[in-house]
């Protein structure tokens, strides 16, 4: 594996008597599409919520292209470079597709209450590029000619594209993306995955959940399975099909 | 509303001629209307005062989707410190505090001067309105952040109580230290003066206004200057929203977890907007205070912040020409009811059936009724930029209909 991008250790989330994540860990380099698959409740969207902060781990040690940082809060998390998608799709309804990829700006541009009020030359500049880089985005995952639609009225493949791209807007160093495909037909989930292996390309990292085993092992280069809370199997993704207990997780196993 | 239209983006000249033509009709108006007597633009001002409220209060509910049933308490507060920082209320404050604790008092009193003993501090409005806005502002952080963990229902019911706990306050700080006079108000209020003019018409002068060669009655002053700083409000306001700062309003209205998820810092930008909107409120009061001469907590009760509420969505929640259009209708349509209901009446019937007041209210309360089942977004709303009708196919509830594997 080249240069590791996200390196997570001895996760413990318990909520009350559920003790939802045991010891959980991952490790992802750079450049890489990395899927997190398992049945349904296994913690997957949990893990997922500790990375990106959403909740607050009970242990876990957590590093981010080598520098470790605090999963705290989730702005905190977006500024040090993880951004997200949500499972069911969580775009800002009223706005237009554009102004959702600008608001994806927002974390690594700077002007305030002055700068607002008073379009000073920086101000200006700022927000132009702001514009222009949403644009580029929309474009990039092929939505830019809805630019200016308002994003509730999307179709879902598209309120799907919107969501990464708005994501891709802060500049992540790891995508995240909680089941991109859910909801999908075959053809969108084909040209999802065109998208998936575009951002790769560009040398993102992603960083993936999803049920769809199928879709996840041709795509993906590593593959970590949670059964339960835990941990059950990590490797290439034809190891994992022949994992006797990612069998078990999935069809039961013989008792 | 086709004829106007203030989309710059979209159609920047149709909204520069629209404006431009406002402006005339605005500008104007004083002078047509005066000649039916002042009470006419004495409603004016009020009205204009209120859509300054209804800006600003637009920036908290309408922009950031937190609904504030407090927010008359800024205006109370702006309208307070003008009480206090430009009348004779000052010495009474001073007398109470020698009383209760003479060091502070004496202190006090050696820096400001003697004279403040006797005469109270008399601030220029230059001094008074940025310290009612920074005052204001202050407050809408202070009281927005206990806050920010709430939404919908209770942060609108804990706005409530802090909008009567300034009331309160304000009905009740006048002893030990004689603050706000209690219930009795602050009287003799300084009127406003730019550039040398008293905007109450110099003494004897009959509430004329000398400005160079013209002179206008005071109501007419006033009422320029009200139009000044709603045009700046307007203007804030709007720069706001079209900026990095209104996208991430306008965000955590949509959707707070998904805005944190992109890195905005919910906590900051909800205080800011808090802070901003109340801002305009105080600037609001202060200039309420030095039109009236005269400021009581009643002035700043539950209703006005409800009144206030009403402009906003009734006008388009969101939407600023709409909200600026909200605010006129509601706070001019009572006072016309009130000129026009009983000569009408008189003239109908030949005698007044219903009495103005209560005539008032009913069609106020109907005319909001009417509105709200008909136009549910407002008078006038935000524009929407969608290529196909809202009940078409393809949004998210009639999706593909593939289950996940």
């Amino acid at each position: 594996m080249s240069e590791v991008i996200l390196n997570i250790q001895g996760v413990n989330k318990r909520f009350g008597g559920l003790q939802a994540l045991t010891d959980v860990g991952i490790t992802i380099g750079r450049g890489q599409i990395y899927g997190l698959i398992g049945p349904n409740g296994a913690g997957k969207t949990t893990f997922f919520n500790v990375i990106t902060g959403l909740y607050q781990p009970d242990t876990g040690t957590f590093e981010l292209a080598g520098k470790p940082y605090s999963p705290s809060a989730p702005h905190a998390v977006a500024k040090a470079g993880i951004a997200r998608t949500f499972q069911n799709i969580r775009l800002f309804g009223e706005m237009t597709a554009l102004e959702n990829v600008m608001v994806g700006r927002h974390v690594r541009s700077h002007q305030g209450v002055f700068g607002a009020i008073f379009r000073h030359k920086a101000a200006r500049q700022e927000e132009a590029s702001i514009r222009q880089r949403a644009q580029e985005l929309l474009d990039f995952v092929g939505i830019g000619q809805f630019a200016s639609r308002t994003s509730k009225y999307l179709s879902y493949g598209d309120q799907r594209r919107l969501e990464i791209a708005r994501a891709l807007a802060t500049d992540p160093q790891l995508l995240a993306l909680d089941e991109p495909a859910a909801g999908m037909n075959a053809t969108e989930k084909l040209a999802l995955r065109e998208l998936l292996v575009k951002i790769k390309n560009e040398g993102k990292t992603v960083l993936l959940i999803e049920h769809d085993v199928k879709l996840m092992m041709g795509l993906c280069d590593r593959i970590t399975v949670l059964e339960y809370g835990k941990r059950i199997a990590e490797g290439l993704p034809h190891e994992i099909q022949s994992n006797q207990a990612v069998i078990d997780a999935y069809l039961g196993g013989a008792h | 509303m086709a004829l106007l239209n203030f989309d710059t983006t979209r159609n920047p000249q149709k909204a520069f001629v629209s404006m431009g033509l406002l402006l005339l009709v605005a500008l104007a108006f004083p002078f047509i209307a005066q000649n039916f007597g002042n009470s006419w633009v004495r409603i004016a001002d009020l009205a204009l005062l209120y859509i300054m409220l209804a800006l600003g209060l637009n920036v908290v509910v309408g922009f950031a989707g937190l609904l504030d049933l407090g927010y008359i308490a800024f205006y109370a507060i702006g309208a307070y410190l003008t009480g206090l920082l430009a009348s004779p209320q000052f010495a009474t404050l001073l007398e109470s505090l020698i009383n209760l604790h003479p060091g502070t008092g004496e202190a006090l009193a050696a820096v400001f001067g003697e004279e403040i003993r006797t005469n109270g501090i008399h601030l220029s409005v230059w001094f008074i309105v940025p310290l009612a806005a920074a005052l204001a502002g202050l407050f809408g952080a202070i009281l927005g952040a206990p806050t920010l963990k709430l939404r919908g229902d209770y942060l609108a019911i804990v706005t409530l109580g802090f909008g009567e706990i300034i009331r309160i306050f304000m009905n009740n700080l006048n002893d030990p230290i004689n603050i706000t006079n209690g219930p009795q108000g602050i009287n003799l209020i300084d009127p406003i003066k730019v550039f040398g003019v008293d905007l109450a018409g110099a003494a004897g002068s009959g509430a004329m206004v000398q400005v160079g060669p013209w002179s206008m009655p005071s109501v007419n002053a006033y009422y320029f200057l009200f139009l000044l700083l709603t045009i700046a409000t307007i203007f804030v306001t709007s720069r706001l929203q079209h900026s990095r700062l209104g996208r991430a309003w306008v965000a955590i209205r949509e959707d707070e977890i998904a805005a944190k998820a992109m890195g905005i810092n919910t906590r900051n930008v909800k205080l800011l907007a808090f802070s901003m909107g109340a801002t305009f409120g105080g600037v609001a009061g202060a200039m309420f205070a030095s039109f009236q001469g005269f400021v009581s907590p009643e002035s700043f009760s539950l209703t006005e912040s409800i009144a206030v509420l009403a402009m906003v969505v009734l006008g388009g929640i969101g939407h600023i020409p709409g909200v600026v259009l909200g605010g006129l209708l509601l706070a001019a349509l009572p006072e016309v009811l009130r000129h026009v209901v009983e000569p009408l009446q008189q003239q109908l019937f030949g005698k007044i059936l219903i009495e103005a007041e209560v005539l008032r209210q009913l069609l106020y309360g109907l005319a909001m009724v009417v509105i709200m089942l008909n136009r549910p977004a407002g008078l006038w709303p935000s524009p929407k930029h969608e290529d196909r009708p809202d009940g078409d196919s393809d949004t998210k509830s009639q999706s593909s209909g593939v289950v996940p594997a």
